[in-house]
């Protein structure tokens, strides 16, 4: 049977680079494939775009490529990514731009656009999920609105002969379920198999997540090497079988215990994953080890795709302001909570409106709080840590200068202040009708 | 016992509502921990964290819990005023509940 194997090359933005290149490398792959979109990195980007047009793709997109580009293109591998975030088009052609400086022939580029709904979304009559306000109503304060497009456009570039496909806001295990659907020709409403192609993308999205990262506990669950974490690799039979694997001689692990905290990671009812291509069933799935860092993933399941897409709504939502200071040594704590009770008044003789503000001490219960940090002794050193939401700028930088003012106006010994302000994006989301957004793919060819 | 000492734990979020995974380490202590770890159980143990509903899911065939947590996380990721702001640490809380052995 016809197998194909994907690579995971980044499972957040800032994720590191070398664990890609040594997939590239070492991982006997088709796909690499670079998930780097959450949820408010795409409003950000925006904001970038609309300062110069040429902006609004991921800041390490270049990095990314200059570091893989050579290698896929000589072994042959494809490329998807939604580094595209705001501006798929001017990512594609930093690609491009890269592929030439490496004297790389016949690369096709393709960039999937069409996830930008704010126009539809403010002038149609839809409502905020979260509060069931109207969006129109709040439409002076959104940034940006994208709607999680699904597997068609790049399985549509791929098939037009795509090296690299760089999309928008996709579903994250689209970027994975795409290729499988491209190779093996599955029908896009066999639920059955697009579910199973599904649960391969979300054991993969988060990269390192399922190999050994996000896991180490020293004693009850030890992951040798993490500062050279291999990404994984999944084996995807044309039955959607599935075996997730990694590089040997990388670092970390892919046992049973690994796949099922990432298969349940980010997830509500494990029977009614939502994309935009299917429902996915993750509730009969089993996993079995087939071998050292090998795991079989099997029984994953699906039901007819949801009639609306999801759209991601960046808004404007004032400031937050921050400042820290730390007390150490004999009766480190009390100086901490005069330290706290003294800025709770600065900031009310100095009228600094804050709708919301916490008082936290770090190392004692800034965590979970009080009750379950209880019982579990005072600590030699606390960090101070006050922070607000305000409307203003002004108001926020206030809460910051509060606790710095503590060095010579506070509690004995205090170090090490540091100060934030900065302004709030961020997201809600809304559903629209699929009709209204409508992918588009722009090809480029170094 | 902890629940630490029988399950491991991941947290994940997505707006204003984190889950938490319960997995156990030996399947044969699955049916144990579906019996004492309770949505009841969980939303007291997160009193003053959770403040919505606290809805669990049941995976017996990866030996696993997941409880979805609505209102968990100071109204989402990219508002939030914590210091986690994502509540990844929640994962490390869960498995401080203590377990009754003896109806092992």
């Amino acid at each position: 049977m016809k197998t194909i194997r994907i690579g995971s090359g980044a499972g957040y933005s800032g994720d590191r680079i070398e664990p890609a290149v040594e997939l590239a490398e070492k991982g006997d792959i088709q796909y690499l494939v670079f998930e780097c979109l959450a949820e408010r990195t795409i409003a950000i980007a925006q904001q970038a775009k609309l300062s110069d047009p040429a902006k609004g793709f991921d800041p390490l997109l270049a990095d990314r490529m200059q570091a893989v580009l050579k290698i896929c293109h000589d072994k042959g591998i494809k490329i998807i990514t939604n580094m595209g975030a705001a501006n798929p088009a001017a990512g594609a052609a930093k690609i491009g731009e890269i592929a030439n400086s490496l004297g790389l022939k016949h690369l096709k580029v393709a960039a999937v656009a069409g996830d930008d709904v704010l126009e539809a979304l403010i002038s149609g009559p839809y409502h905020i999920e979260e509060t069931g306000e109207p969006v129109a109503a709040m439409s002076n304060k959104l940034v940006s609105a994208n709607a999680y497009l699904g597997i068609a456009p790049i399985v549509e570039a791929l098939g037009n002969g795509a090296d690299v496909v760089i999309t928008g806001r996709v579903a994250d295990p689209a970027l994975f379920l795409a290729p499988l659907v491209h190779e093996f020709g599955w029908a896009m409403d066999n639920w059955d198999l697009l579910g199973k192609g599904t649960v391969v993308g979300h054991l993969l999205e988060c990269a390192g997540q399922v190999t050994g990262g996000y896991f180490a506990d020293p004693g009850p669950k030890d992951v040798a090497n993490l500062a050279r974490l291999g990404f994984p690799i999944a084996e995807v039979s044309e039955d959607g079988a599935a075996i997730i694997t990694k590089v040997a001689g990388s670092g970390g692990r892919v046992t049973t215990a690994t796949c099922k905290e990432q298969l349940l990671y980010e997830i509500h009812d494990p029977a009614r994953y939502l994309t935009p291509d299917v429902i996915a069933d993750f509730s009969k799935v089993t996993v079995t080890e087939a071998g050292l860092d090998r795991v079989s993933v099997t029984g994953a399941t699906g039901h007819p795709r949801p009639d609306t897409l999801k759209v991601s709504v960046g808004y404007v939502d004032g400031y937050i302001g921050e400042g820290q200071i730390s007390y150490a040594g004999p009766n480190a704590l009390a100086r901490g909570r005069l330290a706290l009770d003294i800025v709770a008044e600065r900031l009310k003789l100095t009228g600094v409106d804050t709708g919301e503000v916490r008082f936290d001490l770090v190392g004692l219960d800034s965590i979970h709080g009080a009750q379950l940090a209880a019982g579990h002794g005072e600590p030699y050193e606390v960090r101070v840590r006050v922070v607000g939401r305000t409307t203003t700028m002004k108001e926020a930088i206030r809460i910051g200068n509060e606790v710095e003012t503590l060095y010579t106006n506070g509690p004995a010994s205090g170090g090490g202040a540091t100060k934030s302000a900065r302004q709030v994006v961020a997201m809600l989301s809304a559903l629209l009708p699929r009709g209204e957004a409508v992918p588009t793919i722009q090809y480029e060819e170094a | 016992m902890k629940l630490r000492d029988i399950a491991h734990s991941r947290t994940g979020d997505k707006g204003d509502i984190s889950n938490i995974s319960v997995i156990a380490f030996d399947p044969k202590d699955y049916d144990l921990i579906a019996r004492q770890v309770t949505a009841d159980r969980v939303k007291a143990h997160f009193t003053g964290i959770v403040h919505g509903d606290v809805v669990r899911y049941e995976i017996p065939s990866l030996g696993a819990l997941n409880f979805v947590m609505q209102q968990a996380l100071g109204g989402g990721v990219t508002r939030s005023l914590a210091l986690d702001a994502h509540g990844k640490c929640l994962s490390s809380a869960i498995l401080e509940l203590e377990i009754t052995k003896d109806e092992r």
